[in-house]
């Protein structure tokens, strides 16, 4: 069974200039112990996805739809009992750590409160429980520097301190929302391996958020691309990279320049992303799309499965795609 | 798949289009300040105000400073607002005319508030702009200069200076101008800082524009929204000194007169049951402060999306 | 496209650029800490090259950008831009300097200024240096510009906070490139786009450098990218200089251990040649350049560090073809093939 499941997810935000369609019927389902790659660009819903899922939508935001997570749908769960998911089972990461780190408390503080109020710790198990984890993702001399506070460690200390409290309550589902975007590629590699190593040593499924095709070549089981608040096509890592099913993904892929590659111009992907307010009634990447049909433009195309693990959004048939 | 060739091919048939008309980032606040129903209804009665401060004198049945002898002492009784004998708003107890002289104190009260504000909207924004985009020696020299302006007691000043030379409008201007720019050049030096290190005044730097063109094209336009929102706000303010000033007895001199001059009398003559005298002034001074007070709001608003 | 017998347009030798900095809570007249944010940088420009410059933030490479442009003074070294030293020019020259010498930034919005319509932001520097140009005249520089770089000339009056990202940053090449200039000095320009629109303004900017015959600095984080639209890599860490050579050889056989850690950490999106790869990640993090290491700046993350490296500063071995490397124990490496 799977460990959290959406179904027919729905974001909408009401703003100033006429609602705004962020999300519109995605379903996807994650196993335990499994990662989930979710690509897209700026405005593909991807993060809007895993916050309606976490009940973490703005305020002028509403979701539809079914996320079960351990058979409970999360968007009925009362507040408290959110809460308690979103403390103990769920935890989630994001690209900037100082929005989720108070910068007047201690570092030692913010851990072991967190602790002390889901486990009932007393606060002297609490900080040890903290230092223990600190040491998992190797952050050198953690016993002495857990009382600093978070300004006084570099971005990518910082990003290792919120993984180390993402995993306090060994929760069985990592959501990592853009981790190492604010990283330098060095230290991004350290990360990222540190989210590997931790991941198997503790078991926890992960939902990597990412706009970067690299990190997810290595990391993830399985990757699924956004757009235009849609899925474009889901299906194994090295299956949706080596044949790619969907216009939009072919493209992607060949927009990136690769250093093992000597290509002279990038093919591009002609034009620029969708506004939200005003998407088309069809698939949301025609007016980019050099496969486009009549059809493309006016109906929707339904995610279908096929290849038996994967599933795709697209009228035109697969081995056209290429 | 090249459909860059294409998108060139639009591109040459759109050239000759017509000219699309752009929305300002003025045009957008304006858009959410009309939304604003509170602001807007203040603006409605502040330019009522106006009205009334500026062509009030033509409904007037009397001059401002004609004293009816007749209604000398009997106030009380003769003096009450009336239409029939053409004093709106009653008379004062020296019998004049209390409608227009209500019409002159708004319109003195508005005047010494916008004066404030223009001052202090022009010397304090290109001062603050200035300091705040030299920065260094000349910041330093700049901003010193205006904390040693702000420890004095400008009331005390302001007392003296209508002391020694004498009470007049002039002078009131003159005081209120000298203090009012204090403030606001320190808001838009804070707000010059942050604008002189985004990447728009540094790419004008790199292609060789000039420092005051700069300032001029690049900073002031990028700071007149906070300091629009502190001049509305600046306003009432300017109002409630110069009515201090006046109340007290150092404003404006007979026969002249401003809401605070006429409050001040109006509360020395309400034991004798002469009432309207004082709550015609005090109606349309509350009644000005709280419609800029809304419009400042409804402006912050609109020019400071962000802040909400 | 380089050609060796031509004169450098640009030459930057030795080149150092420190910042005051002061300490928190000093007294004003306490002396202020020297941040050395660019040390003993050289390279040359050759007309019509492309130079890539890579490095991790910190690593002074936009300081760099803004000493060539002038908006930062140099402190020691010499910036020759065709044969006249930066730092000797008089205010005339100085104003040549900026007319030949452009620029395009990182974030495409914060780059213009959103009270002002496009048409007038593109228009900026034309005015600014011909301010008797007719109007007429700067309009149809302005539109020829626009349908050049991919905008709809139509557009003119909108402003800048109606175009997406990708139609920003083509706003700031049309001002870049409206006076014509000699050398564009490109800062981190496609990092803030999304991945789709990436792609067509490297492109953009790849195709009017062959057009216009450009000479150009391209400054980036991104290995690939920079790679890509390169002649030659300047690779940097912490201010100094670590290597340099042409693009394919800097990234097939790296010389330096910074080089090759750089290239093992950039991902490749490929999951099978991903996988196979060996990585020896990087350990530890960038030293605050307020107290940068003794020696070699890149010992204390270094694999092949000795202690000789903390006495002493990198000599720089020339390995020919214009390859230079800034450590005595460079050796080549394959780090993209797999282990």
């Amino acid at each position: 069974m799977a460990l959290l499941e959406i179904e027919n997810l729905t974001v909408t935000f009401q703003t100033g200039d006429g609602p705004v369609n962020a999300v519109n019927g995605v379903s996807l389902g994650i196993d335990t112990q499994e990662t989930l790659a979710i690509v897209g660009e700026s405005g593909s819903g991807k993060s809007q996805t895993a916050f309606a899922a976490m009940g973490l939508l703005a305020q002028n935001g509403a979701a539809t739809g079914k996320v079960r997570f351990d058979g409970k749908n999360l968007l009925e769960l009362p507040q408290a009992a959110l809460n308690k998911v979103r403390s103990q089972e769920i935890a989630m990461i994001f690209q900037d750590p100082m929005t989720s780190l108070n910068p007047y408390i201690r570092i030692s503080d913010q851990m072991a409160e967190v602790l002390t109020l889901h486990k009932g710790m007393s606060k002297r198990e609490a900080v040890a429980e903290a230092v223990k984890m600190l040491d998992a993702v190797r952050i050198p001399d953690a016993k002495a520097r857990i009382t600093m506070y978070p300004h006084e460690f570099s971005g990518g200390m910082r990003q290792r301190i919120m993984i180390a409290m993402a995993l306090l309550c060994r929760p069985r589902l990592l959501i990592a929302d853009e981790p190492t975007t604010a990283l330098d590629v060095t230290v991004q590699a350290q990360i990222m391996q540190l989210l590997g190593d931790i991941r198997r040593e503790f078991g926890t499924a992960v939902i990597l958020i990412t706009h970067d095709l690299g990190i997810v070549a290595d990391f993830c089981d399985r990757t699924l691309v956004m757009y235009g608040g849609q899925i474009m096509e889901e299906g194994a890592t090295t299956d949706v990279f080596a044949s790619p099913s969907h216009p939009y993904t072919l493209g992607l892929l060949k927009a990136v320049p690769r250093l093992d590659r000597d290509d002279d111009i990038l093919q591009t992907i002609a034009g620029e992303p969708p506004d939200m307010s005003r998407l088309p009634k069809g698939c949301p990447f025609t007016s980019r799309c050099t496969f486009r049909q009549d059809s493309c433009a006016d109906i929707r195309p339904a995610l279908t499965d096929f290849d038996g693990t994967r599933r795709r959004a697209c009228h035109v048939p697969t081995q056209e795609v290429a | 798949m090249f459909p860059e060739k294409a998108v060139v091919d639009g591109l040459a048939d759109a050239a000759h289009l017509a000219e699309v008309q752009g929305r300002s980032l003025w045009k957008d606040a304006r858009i959410r300040f009309f939304r604003n129903k509170a602001a807007v209804a203040s603006l409605v009665v502040l330019i009522a105000i106006g009205i009334f401060a500026v062509f009030g004198g033509l409904i007037a049945q009397y001059e401002r400073d004609f004293i009816d002898f007749s209604l000398m002492g009997a106030n009380q009784t003769k003096g009450t607002p009336s239409f029939a004998t053409g004093h709106y708003f009653g008379t004062d107890s020296s019998g004049r005319d209390l409608f227009a002289r209500t019409v002159q104190g708004t319109r003195i009260s508005l005047l010494v508030g916008l004066v404030g504000a223009g001052v202090a909207v022009v010397v304090g924004t290109l001062y603050g702009a200035i300091a705040g985009y030299f920065g260094g020696r000349i910041d330093g020299i700049m901003m010193r200069t205006v904390d040693i302006l702000m420890s004095i007691p400008f009331m005390f000043v302001l007392i003296l200076m209508l002391v020694i030379f004498g009470r007049s409008i002039l002078m009131l201007f003159i005081g209120i101008g000298l203090i009012s720019w204090l403030d606001m050049a320190r808001i838009a030096r804070g707000q010059t800082l942050t604008i002189k290190n985004k990447e728009f005044v540094e790419a004008a730097v790199a292609t060789g524009v000039s420092p005051m063109k700069i300032i001029l094209r690049h900073v002031v336009p990028n700071l007149l929204g906070i300091v629009i929102v502190y001049a509305t706000l600046l306003i009432p303010g300017m109002i409630i000194t110069e009515s201090f000033i006046s109340f007290i007895g150092l404003g404006v001199s007979e026969p002249n007169t401003s809401l605070g001059a006429l409050i001040s009398a109006g509360a020395g003559q309400m034991q004798y049951g002469v009432i309207w005298q004082l709550l015609f002034p005090l109606f349309f001074f509350i009644i000005t402060l709280f419609a800029f007070f809304f419009v400042g709001d409804g402006l912050r608003d609109a020019l400071d999306p962000k802040d909400r | 496209m380089s050609d060796t017998t031509k004169e450098p347009i640009l030459s930057v030798q030795d080149l150092a650029v420190t910042f005051d900095v002061r300490p928190e809570g000093a007294w004003p007249w306490t002396k202020p800490l020297k941040l050395h944010a660019v040390g003993g940088v050289s390279f040359d420009l050759k007309p019509g090259e492309c130079l890539g410059v890579v490095g991790e933030s910190g690593s002074g490479k936009s300081t760099l950008a803004r000493a060539i442009v002038g908006t930062v003074p140099s402190s020691g070294g010499r910036i020759v831009f065709e044969g006249k030293d930066l730092a000797a020019m008089d205010v005339r020259q100085r104003r040549g300097h900026r007319k030949d010498v452009q620029m395009i930034f990182q974030d495409p919005l914060a780059a213009l200024n959103p009270r002002m319509p496009v048409g007038d932001i593109i228009a900026e520097p034309l005015v600014t240096h011909y301010p008797n140009t007719p109007r007429a005249e700067v309009k149809a520089r302005v539109a020829e510009l626009m349908e050049r770089v991919g905008l709809l000339p139509n557009l003119i009056n909108r402003y800048p906070h109606e175009f997406s990202g990708g139609q920003c940053q083509r706003i700031g090449i049309a001002r870049a490139l409206i006076l014509r200039p000699k050398l564009l000095i490109c800062d981190e320009p496609v990092s803030a786009l999304d991945v789709s629109v990436q792609a067509q303004v490297v492109n953009l900017l790849a195709e009017l450098r062959r057009d216009m015959g450009l000479s150009m600095i391209f400054i980036a984080h991104d290995l690939s990218v920079v790679k890509h639209i390169s002649d030659r890599i300047v690779v940097m860490y912490l201010g100094r200089f670590m290597e340099s050579a042409a693009a394919r050889k800097l990234c097939t056989r790296p010389e330096h251990p910074y080089t090759q850690a750089l290239i093992s950490s950039v991902p490749i999106p490929d999951p099978v040649k991903e996988r196979a790869r060996k990585r020896p990640v990087l350990e530890g993090e960038l030293p605050s350049p307020l107290r940068p290491p003794s020696g070699c700046v890149f010992r204390t993350r270094c694999p092949k560090a000795q202690d000789s490296c903390a006495r002493n500063l990198p000599a720089i071995s020339d390995l020919g073809e214009g390859h230079l490397v800034a450590c005595p124990f460079h050796a080549p490496a394959e780090v993209l093939a797999p282990a």
